[in-house]
């Protein structure tokens, strides 16, 4: 247990430190929300009705694009050898370095969310959805992408052939985090069950994603 | 004969080298039959001859899930059994379910197009398997990615099996997704009320459909059992010319130094 609590404060401590990059994924997140405008026109009431949409694909991309680098760095350093070689298990090693890369990346864009839902011409009621959708959906992005960031690190390849692989895998959690959020929006769906959906996705990955990866890290690191 | 005596690609090329050309008959005549059935079935009252796409769609979209499931089952084999031609065997069929998807979402477009008015319809079905077909892609350029065949084996039998219990998942919140967004517009087959004339051609058409992958399965299979063995000829024969003149610089070497001496 002070393993894995230890393992999650030092990816957080590198995550946030010079080099550690975890708040560029923020940047990205406004970025490609930035670019949205200048691509569909500067029409308030078009961006408020794409917003949800808009601000989970950026969501999306950032914490994927984020993930590449989870488990390359500490094969670099030779620390990923030392975390496969440890008496903890691997799977829980691996769900603890998802839980700190969620806590460093993904929580900054949901705090992010409130700002970039002001500048689409979202209410508070919508801005409260997008966030709370986030909320309990990026974990399954996180703990989905791990699956790609452990093949990357097996495989010496990262980048675009990981985002291809592991894109498909999020769509149920992109169908169920905006459908949740235009439910609170313009209706006629109940906010309920979409949102309970997301969040069993989100239990599913929890479970799926460190096995696969530790799957992955055990036979293809050698 | 159990799986394992097949460990042996040796023992697997002679087997094959005699199965498949009575498998290919087989394969043949069964598409014969089945075709002449489904050009025999009368038209639809409704759809009138488009209906004929049906016996060729169908097959197509049923062998492109099967495929997975044959993948799904090689992935077990190399990561659990470590059967030595397991991921030949989930190598070999990736590219053919491919071709299947693509053949299903091909066929479906074109029977789409006098039905629906369109080539494209954002289908619950239709999505699922384009989906489907993207999953192929990505596994595809996993394997031509990475030059070691065993490294990329264990990565694609990794993601194989995510994708295993993830395209029920995909399947089920495209259907969802869809019922959001266009409340049954969609006008579809009669389900399980299929008549007769038409059910039997089709079942003639998917048990013929499923021996072609069997048929073109073993095949690409022995053929990647080739390309691996020619592929380490050739790294010997490579060593061997590296090898050999590495020692013939080294003695000419000697003797430059010699004759210095």
């Amino acid at each position: 247990m002070t393993a894995l609590s230890a393992l999650i404060r030092r990816d957080i401590r590198i995550a946030l430190r010079v080099g550690g990059g975890a708040l560029i994924g923020v940047l990205f997140f406004l970025t490609v929300v930035v670019l949205m405008p200048f691509a569909v026109g500067p029409d308030l009431a078009l961006l408020s009705r794409l917003g949800p949409a808009i601000l989970w694909l950026g969501a999306l991309l950032a914490s994927l694009l984020t993930l590449d680098r989870l488990f390359m760095a500490d094969h670099e350093d030779g620390s990923l050898d030392l975390i496969t070689m440890s008496r903890t298990p691997l799977e829980l090693a691996c769900a603890a370095k998802a839980l700190a890369h969620w806590l460093a990346a993904g929580l900054p864009l949901i705090v992010a969310t409130p700002v970039l839902g002001l500048l689409l011409n979202l209410d508070m009621v919508a801005t409260g959805a997008v966030a709370l959708t986030l909320l309990a959906g990026t974990p399954a992005l996180t703990f989905t992408g791990m699956i790609g960031a452990a093949l990357a690190v097996t495989l010496h390849r990262g980048g675009l052939l990981m985002a291809v692989l592991v894109l498909p895998l999020s769509i149920p959690v992109l169908i169920f985090g905006v459908a949740a959020s235009q439910a609170v929006i313009v209706g006629p769906m109940t906010f309920g069950a979409p949102f309970s959906i997301l969040c069993a996705l989100s239990l599913v990955s929890l479970v799926v994603g460190p096995f696969a990866a530790a799957a992955s890290l055990k036979h293809g690191l050698d | 004969m159990t799986l394992i005596d097949l460990a042996n690609p040796t023992r697997f090329l002679a087997l094959t080298a005699r199965v498949l050309p009575w498998l290919a008959a087989a394969t043949v005549i069964l598409l014969t039959i089945g075709l002449y059935q489904s050009a025999l079935a009368p038209d639809d009252y409704q759809q009138g001859a488009t209906v004929k796409i049906m016996f060729i769609h169908v097959p197509n979209a049923w062998l492109s899930m099967f495929v997975w499931g044959v993948m799904s089952i090689a992935s077990l084999g190399t990561l659990v059994w470590r059967h030595p031609l397991a991921d030949v065997a989930a190598k070999a069929a990736a590219p053919i379910g491919a071709a299947f998807t693509f053949l299903a979402l091909l066929t479906g477009s074109l029977w789409g197009r006098p039905m629906w008015g369109t080539y494209w319809e954002w289908d619950a079905r239709l999505t699922s398997v384009l989906i489907l077909f993207l999953m192929y892609l990505g596994l595809m350029a996993l394997w031509r990615a990475v030059d070691d065949p065993s490294r990329a084996a264990r990565a694609a039998a990794v993601l194989t099996l995510v994708g295993a219990i993830n395209l029920p998942i995909i399947k089920f919140s495209v259907d969802w997704w869809n019922t959001l967004h266009q409340p049954a517009s969609v006008m579809r087959m009669g389900g399980s009320s299929l008549d007769k004339s038409f059910l039997i051609p089709l079942l003639v058409m998917a048990v013929a459909f499923t021996l072609l992958f069997v048929t073109l399965h073993l095949a690409a299979m022995r053929n990647e059992i080739l390309r691996r063995r020619v592929r380490s000829l050739q790294m010997m024969q490579a060593s061997r010319v590296a090898f050999s003149s590495e020692m013939g610089t080294g003695s000419r070497e000697e003797t430059a130094s010699k004759g210095a001496a």
